[in-house]
């Protein structure tokens, strides 16, 4: 009965974008992000000389070490000091370079935000800022070191792109998609290695998200089957949409799963970008689920679940539940810990689920 | 490849290029005022007394050209300062980026020049600024990047113009350290060593003094001049540049309102314009006789 359930719940993957077979499995690889990172600065540093790696005393935990030990003459030591570190890669943008500079959430963007927001998307120069450590995963280190404010402070910039990665993958692509754009970008890591959800073949584009799980349609558009792609199109099909960003994709899709065993019909959303939002794919999503709930590890207040209440109040107005952390700082403790603590546990997820279902018109 | 653009820096700085200097700053310093009394706001007291300087840079030293503002083999020029832009509107449009007539439309709706200058809106600048202690940073990213690409040799040379009032900034200072552990000996930074910011005197809001030993502690190749006088100026210009193994630094000490008498050393004048009646008499007076030297066409 077991196994059969899994199967089941198994072909509810988008098999489309060809996710990691072994998703629900116990024991699903776990990678960082920042590794991912990490990989993806180098790839793309080697295809692209303009690119060059900043850091502010870093440079090991941010994981651009193998940056710095490869291309040396095109690494920076700033120093602690993160005002620093963005407003010199203004400088070397302007000259031409496209810099990555790496320190901590809280550090960068959140000690530096006017030198971003004026040498940076005043500018429209293409620094890429990437911000480790983001979210309550930080855990031990205390509520100073987790930043759960980084999402709202980089949206609000006009010209800002904001990338949030679910996996080291995810992040790897995203680095690479990043050093080929002229935009400023913000990309959001975790510190806590995270669950691998997406694989090699699984498609990334800056800007667009993708349903990576939906009930009752065991085989995606494009697959021939009249049947599903008729219910797909047809309005309500859905009982509740969960949209997740960042290691939280994970939690959405065991809590999908759950739904699905308990006969609800659900769609998992990873949003990767916040923004450029892809409002059609949410709106879409809107229409067929007529209820959501957003998970992400940051303050309710002006991140990823506001993004979509903005878009859906003015295009689609659904009951949505937010799950994110709410007006509060985190604390000390293991991740798990925190998660229960501040309301972001899978079973808070699944609660929320539930009374967004309820809420429904 | 140089020669085919205006370069000035190789010319000598002889008696009669002097007082071209000085006739210029005073046209500049005529743009300024006129400018800001149009614009109805805006900072004059750094603006006029940094108008020498700007004339030397623009007109004497700095490989630039003004038909091709983004010549690559350019010397650099980052205002830090923002507030101070009048002056370098005044002098680029003297020098030829854009006509002397769109100075009035300083601060204005859909102006190139901005309250406080912005590259998108004018591009032949090398930065936005506004926002206090950033500017050298960004000079500081724009050596490291031509060092990247060139070594020491691209035979450019960058120029950070600073407020003292803007020392008070950490981010000035992170800058200057970064400067001086890389040795980035093609930088030249230029403090407008005036005494004053917006809320008094720089060493009653917060004392910079000995500033020529905190320059010197960051391991800069520090001078101190007088910023209204050309040969000290140029003096300082060329001994910054033949010093090869740090970054110079030169403190030079102006007057506030330089050219308004009534208004010089008055910390009151940092950010506003000449605003009544009498003040724009004072200002235009002053600015347009040169202190009474000269006459002006209205006096005919």
């Amino acid at each position: 009965m077991i196994r059969q359930i899994f199967i089941e719940s198994f072909l509810m993957i988008n098999h489309e974008i060809k996710l990691n077979s072994k998703l629900f499995d116990g024991e699903v690889e776990r990678i960082s992000m920042r590794a991912g990172f990490g990989e993806g600065l180098v790839q793309a540093a080697m295809r692209d000389k303009k690119i060059v790696g900043l850091c502010a005393d870093l440079a090991e935990s941010t994981y651009m070490d193998s940056f710095k030990n490869k291309f040396p003459d095109r690494f920076i030591e700033v120093g602690v000091a993160e005002q620093n570190l963005v407003t010199v890669a203004s400088g070397m943008a302007a000259a031409g370079k496209i810099p990555f500079v790496g320190s901590y959430a809280v550090f960068s963007p959140g000690r530096n935000w006017e030198q971003i927001r004026t040498t940076i998307c005043y500018n429209n120069a293409p620094v890429k800022i990437v911000g480790s450590h983001a979210g309550l995963n930080v855990g031990a280190d205390g509520g100073s070191h987790q930043a759960l404010e980084d999402i709202a402070l980089m949206r609000v910039l006009p010209r800002m792109v904001v990338v949030s990665p679910c996996d080291a993958i995810e992040a790897r692509k995203a680095t690479m998609a990043m050093a080929k754009t002229d935009s400023p970008t913000y990309i959001r890591l975790a510190r806590e290695k995270s669950a691998v959800i997406t694989t090699e073949e699984t498609p990334f584009t800056i800007g667009k998200a993708q349903i990576l799980f939906r009930s009752g349609v065991k085989n995606q558009a494009g697959r021939n089957n009249d049947q599903h792609s008729k219910r797909i199109d047809h309005e309500s099909c859905l009982d509740i949409g969960i949209i997740a960003t960042g290691a939280m994709v994970y939690r959405a899709l065991h809590v999908a799963k759950k739904l699905d065993e308990e006969g609800k019909k659900v769609a998992v959303m990873n949003l990767s970008t916040i923004k450029p939002l892809d409002e059609d794919a949410i709106i879409k999503l809107a229409h067929e689920a007529r209820a959501f709930v957003t998970i992400e590890e940051h303050q309710i207040a002006g991140g990823m679940g506001s993004v979509v209440a903005e878009c859906l109040a003015k295009h689609y107005p659904i009951p949505i539940e937010y799950v994110g952390v709410n007006d509060l700082f985190g604390q000390s403790g293991t991740p798990r810990e925190l998660m229960e603590h501040y309301g972001l546990s899978e079973k808070a997820v699944y609660e929320a689920a539930n009374r967004a279902m309820l809420r429904k018109l | 490849m140089a020669g085919i653009y205006p370069c000035y820096n190789q010319m000598p700085l002889t008696e009669e290029k002097i007082k071209k200097l000085t006739e210029k700053a005073a046209e500049i310093r005529k743009s300024i005022i006129d400018m800001l009394i149009e614009a109805k706001s805006g900072h004059t007291a750094g603006a006029l007394g940094m108008a020498d300087i700007f004339t030397y840079l623009y007109f004497h030293e700095l490989k630039h050209n003004p038909q091709k503002p983004k010549w690559e083999y350019r010397d650099r020029l980052v205002l830090s300062c923002g507030h101070i832009c009048p002056v370098l509107y005044a002098t680029m449009a003297h020098a030829g980026y854009f006509p002397i007539t769109v100075l009035k439309t300083l601060r204005k709706f859909g102006s190139p020049l901005q309250g406080h200058p912005h590259r998108d809106y004018f591009p032949a600048l090398e930065t936005s600024s506004g926002p206090l202690g950033s500017g050298l940073s960004q000079t500081v990213g724009m050596v490291m990047a031509d060092r990247i690409d060139n070594g020491n040799s691209s035979g450019r040379q960058f120029y950070c113009v600073m407020s003292d009032g803007e020392l008070d900034e950490g981010n000035s200072w992170e800058g200057a350290m970064l400067a001086g552990k890389e040795k980035l000996q093609n930088l030249t930074v230029i403090i407008d060593r005036n005494n004053i910011q917006i809320s008094g005197f720089t060493e009653d809001v917060m004392p910079l003094n000995p500033l020529v030993d905190k320059w010197r502690a960051w391991n800069f190749h520090v001078q101190e001049i007088d910023g209204h006088n050309f040969t000290d100026i140029d003096r300082a210009i060329n001994e910054a540049k033949s010093i090869f193994d740090r970054p110079s630094v030169i403190i030079a000490y102006t007057i506030p309102s330089k050219g308004i008498p009534e208004f010089e050393r008055k910390f009151e004048w940092h950010g506003k314009p000449p605003e009544t009646k009498e003040e724009i008499s004072l200002a235009l007076k002053a600015i347009h006789t040169m202190g009474g030297k000269m006459k002006t066409l209205n006096d005919d």
